[in-house]
Formats: structure tokens, sequence, C-alpha cells
């Protein structure tokens, strides 16, 4: 017994240096991980400050513009000509127009969008899927001027085949060319929306004799709603943000209408058209593209915050 | 593993065959892809009885049950060979001119796990006649009710049966299913383990259904539970790796059993 006790003494007093060893090693581990995880953890923070700083300018610099302009004409007013003599600061000419051309590629890439994503998800083999799938990301990745100058130079003189009063700048043109753009995005959520819906509902349908498209329309896509919703309201998101191409074809004169066949200004083309000239800093025309970037961004949150609560919702469903 | 060496006793000819049938597999193989998980299995079912498929899991039953409305035709490199035939008109199922829906129109099937479609109570019921073309609100109404009772659910859902079908509880969610199943008349019911995810009290609530069911529905019921299978069925079929071991009446497979095999799984020596 004592034997044995004096062993493990023994033991204790051999093994007591190399703790201690082990010990300092540990620590100066320790620090160097605590330096590499603070590091991780600003870099994850970058792009939330990026967020926090854009949101406090925009609201900043529209608080400065607030103060020349009552908010009660900056929301009733028809009339947007911040640059001219007689200035007016009515955002309803741009909100019309964001919203005619927001909603004629809403028409185009909901139906069209809704459809392929569920003949991709249910009737396609998977190979003619994995040939599609590609080239819709092909169709994401072309850059925005291009479609810009499609619209301008393809979409609308195709359009003036069909109507030759048809402007050469018109919303219409550049909304269908929106919809094509946020195709990919609205047919890629639709599709992983109706592929999470899980087999054995499918199974269950066709056990009861269903056809293919009697499971596809009347279980997988029910079961799919809010996911489907989720995609097409990220797909409104992109196409109320979308720049590039109304800038270049839908022509840059805000224009109370709700015709799409008319010219007229996005916020986004607006902002776009008056950053590029040479403002005086701080001038309330500097301080109006903040105020309509402020009410852009404020449109675009909304509408991500409401499809991404969408898009979690339909996870839990199962 | 020594089972397997054990020497094939034919099984001995004055064993007892069901009589009217509903369905017999004959030499029926199976495979996904390359991988075979039926062989050679001939099993009749008879008409207007519960006849169970027993064994230890991936022995293949449930791919069986699945063969009878083609399900594995949903999923691509799957393989059948051999014939199932469906009486009374005696046409092999699995040919390859017959149209799988057309199949299963006849039959319907109850899953592992509780499946409500995403509606509400009575449009779950209503599908089935919906996806065959009955839009009459007044034979749905009617044909619901109906399914509901045999069901043994009518009374715990009539006041809601526009409820999403989700609301329900488990049990009541596969008894829906059975209603779904019954809506549209089928010849042959098909039930793959289904009260695997049920608790006792609602599992014996299903078996007392089938006992109820059988006077107007064939039943192939696929069970891990042998306590089950002895309690509802009248005809076992014990299948192992892919094959049918021994096929009988319940009461004799159970308490004398001419395999081995049959003896040490229905003894809990295996499986």
């Amino acid at each position: 017994m004592n034997k044995s006790l004096a062993a493990v003494r023994e033991v204790i007093r051999i093994s007591e240096p190399v703790i201690a060893e082990a010990t300092v090693r540990r620590r100066t581990q320790h620090r160097r991980e605590q330096v590499i995880e603070s590091g991780l953890f600003l870099a994850a923070m970058m792009s939330v400050a990026a967020t926090v700083a854009i949101l406090t300018v925009l609201l900043w610099e529209s608080l400065g513009f607030f103060q020349a302009v009552s908010l009660t004409d900056f929301l009733t007013d028809t009339l947007w000509t911040p640059l001219f003599d007689d200035a007016h600061y009515g955002i309803l000419p741009l909100l019309a127009g964001t919203m005619v051309t927001s909603l004629v590629g809403l028409l185009v890439a909901i139906p069209v969008g809704t459809v392929s994503a569920i003949y991709l998800s249910e009737f396609a083999s998977s190979r003619l899927r994995e040939l599609i799938k590609p080239v819709l990301e092909l169709l994401g990745a072309v850059p925005t001027v291009v479609y810009g100058y499609f619209a301008l130079l393809v979409v609308t003189p195709a359009l003036q085949k069909l109507w030759p009063d048809l402007p050469g700048f018109n919303m219409l043109g550049p909304g269908i060319v929106i919809g094509i753009m946020i195709l990919p995005l609205v047919i890629s959520l639709s599709e992983d929306a109706m592929r999470a819906v899980p087999m054995v509902l499918r199974e269950g349908s066709y056990a009861t004799g269903a056809t293919r498209l009697q499971t596809a329309w009347r279980v997988v896509v029910p079961a799919a709603t809010s996911g489907l919703v989720a995609a097409h309201v990220l797909g409104v998101s992109r196409a109320v943000g979308e720049t590039m191409v109304v800038a270049i074809a839908a022509g840059q004169n805000p224009n109370l209408t709700w015709n799409p066949m008319e010219p007229a200004a996005t916020i986004t083309a607006y902002i776009v058209q008056v950053a590029l000239g040479d403002l005086p800093h701080g001038s309330i025309g500097y301080q109006s593209i903040f105020a309509a970037g402020f009410v852009l961004a404020a449109m675009t949150f909304t509408f991500n915050m409401l499809g991404h609560v969408m898009r979690k919702r339909f996870r839990e469903v199962y | 593993m020594e089972l397997m060496e054990l020497p094939h006793i034919e099984s001995p000819e004055d064993r007892v065959l069901p009589k009217p049938l509903k369905a017999e597999a004959r030499s029926l193989s199976f495979s996904y892809g390359s991988r075979p998980a039926l062989r050679n299995l001939s099993i009749p079912i008879a008409e207007y009885k519960i006849t169970a498929l027993i064994g230890p899991s991936g022995c293949g039953k449930s791919t069986f049950l699945r063969c009878f409305n083609r399900m594995h035709d949903l999923y691509p490199g799957t393989c059948y060979e051999g014939e199932i035939l469906l009486y009374p008109d005696g046409r092999n199922i699995l040919a390859r001119e017959v149209d799988p829906i057309e199949v299963r129109m006849r039959l319907a099937m109850v899953f592992q796990k509780p499946n409500p479609f995403p509606k509400s109570v009575y449009e779950n019921v209503a599908y089935g006649l919906k996806v065959r073309g009955v839009m009459d609100r007044r034979i749905l109404d009617e044909k619901i009710e109906q399914a509901l009772r045999s069901a043994a659910l009518w009374e715990e859902v009539k006041d809601r049966l526009s409820a999403q079908a989700t609301s329900l509880s488990g049990g009541q969610q596969q008894r829906l299913c059975m209603a779904r199943a019954l809506a549209i008349d089928p010849e042959l019911l098909l039930l793959d383990e289904p009260t695997s995810a049920l608790d006792p009290i609602a599992t014996a609530n299903i078996e007392e259904l089938l006992l109820d069911l059988k006077r107007r529905v064939t039943i192939l019921i696929v069970t891990h539970n042998m306590q089950q299978a002895a309690r509802v069925s009248d005809w076992t079929a014990f299948m192992y790796l892919g094959e049918l071991v021994e096929f009988g009446l319940t009461k004799q497979l159970f308490t004398n059993p001419s395999r081995k095999q049959t003896e040490d799984y229905i003894t809990g020596r295996f499986g």
C-alpha cells in the first residue's frame, strides 16, 4: 500500500515540470486563438458596420433634405423637378415609374418563373435539369448594362413592330427585360421550395391515382406556397432595386403615369442621373438623392425581410 | 449466418392455400438499379382477408408491397420481373403496357408515417375522388362522411372538417390517411407499417379498424410487429433477405412453423 503510494508520488514529481510546460504552451496557444478569433469577429462585423454606415448616411442626409422640404410635399406633390428653378420634390412620379417597371417585370417573371420551376422540379428528368440549371445561372451572370442595351436596342424595337406609336424610351421594354433578369432568382428559389416538399406527400398523391400534373398542382405547389411566395417577394425586391436597365431604356424624365407605354424615370434611374452630374455638395439637389435612396432602401429592405421570414416559415411546415 | 446453411426443406405439400384470390405475385423479382431487392417471390393474396408481411428490416417487405401500386415507377432505374396478377380480371399489373395510374386507381395505400396533404381534413379525404373527376358536392359530402366513419374518425372531426389536416394528432392523421385511402373504394388496401409511428392506443384503434374493414376490402399489411401480425392477419408471409421463407395461415405459421428460420424469427432468436 505504502509502496504504491510512493510510486504515485514519484510519478507526480516527475510529471510536474511537464505539466507546467504544457500549461505555458496552452497559454500562448490561447492568446493566439484569441487574436485570430477577434480577427474573424471583425471580418464578420464589417458587413454589419457597412449596413449601419449606409443607413446612417442615408438617414442623415435625408434629414437635411426634409428640413428644406416638408414630408407632405414629398409624398403628395406630383412633380419631381429638384434641379429646375421652379423646384418640386414630389416622389410620386419616381415611385410610379419604379412600380410600373417592376410590375411589368413581375408579370413576366412570376408566371414564367413559377411554371419553369414546376417543370424543373416535378417533370424534368435529372439530366435535363442538370442541363438547364447552369444555363439559368449564366442568365444571372450577364451584366445588367448588357440587359439595359438589350432592352433599348432589341426589345423596344421589337415591341415597336407591334405598336408603332411606342416611344423609343418606354417602361414596357425595360420592364420585360427586368422580368427576364430576375427569372433565374425566381426559378431557383421556387424550385428549392418545391424540392423541399417531402417525397412522402408526392407518394401519397400518386398512390391515390393522381397524375404528375395533379400531384404537382394540387399537392406540391400548395405545400410549397410560402416558399414560392418568398421567391416572388425576393424577386420583387430585385426588380424594385434594378437600376441599369431602367436608366438606359426607360428614359430619364420623371413623369407621373401608370401607362407602361410612356417613358418615365424610376427612383434608381434618377439617382444615377443626378449622381453623375456635378451637383454642389450639400445642396438640396444633392440631398434629394439621399431621400430618394432612403425610400428605395426602405422598400427593398421591407421586401427582403418579408421574403426571408416566409422562406424560414416554409422550412418549418413539415 | 448459420441459418443460411440449413438444408432447404421443401414445404410440406399438405399446406393450405388461400381461395378465392384478390391478387397473386408470381415469381416476382425486383431490383433497384443493379441491387436486387426481391428474388423470385410467389405470394397469394386472399380476397377479403388480411395478409401480413413480416420479416426483419431490410428483408424487402415494403419493397414488395410497393410493387403492387407500381410506386417504384416514380424512381429511375428500378426493374420488375415476373408478374403480379390482380383478380377478378387476372391482369398482370407489372406489364409494360399497363398504365401505372390505372393500377393505382384500383388500389389505395397508407404509409408508415402519416402524410396528410397540407389541406383541410375535408379536402384530404376528397382528394382521390376529385382526382377521379368527382366534383358533385353532394356525392363528395356523402362519400367523405362514409370514409371518415369507416376510419373511425368522423365523431372526432365532424365539426372541424375545414381545419388543417396537420392540426390533428398523429393517430388522427393516420386514420385520416386511412379515410383518404378508403374514400376511393379500393379493391386492395396496402398498408406499409401503418402503426409504427403511433402510440399503443392509436395502434389498437387502427387494428380494430382493420378487422372491421376486411369485410369490404382485401388488406395487405407490412408490419415489423409480430404480435400485430398475429392479432390481425389471416395469412402471413415471412420474408428474409428478399426471399419468401414461409407462407401460411397465420395461426399455423405462428404456432407450428414449418421452417426453422421462421421459428427462430417469431420466437425472437434473430431479427
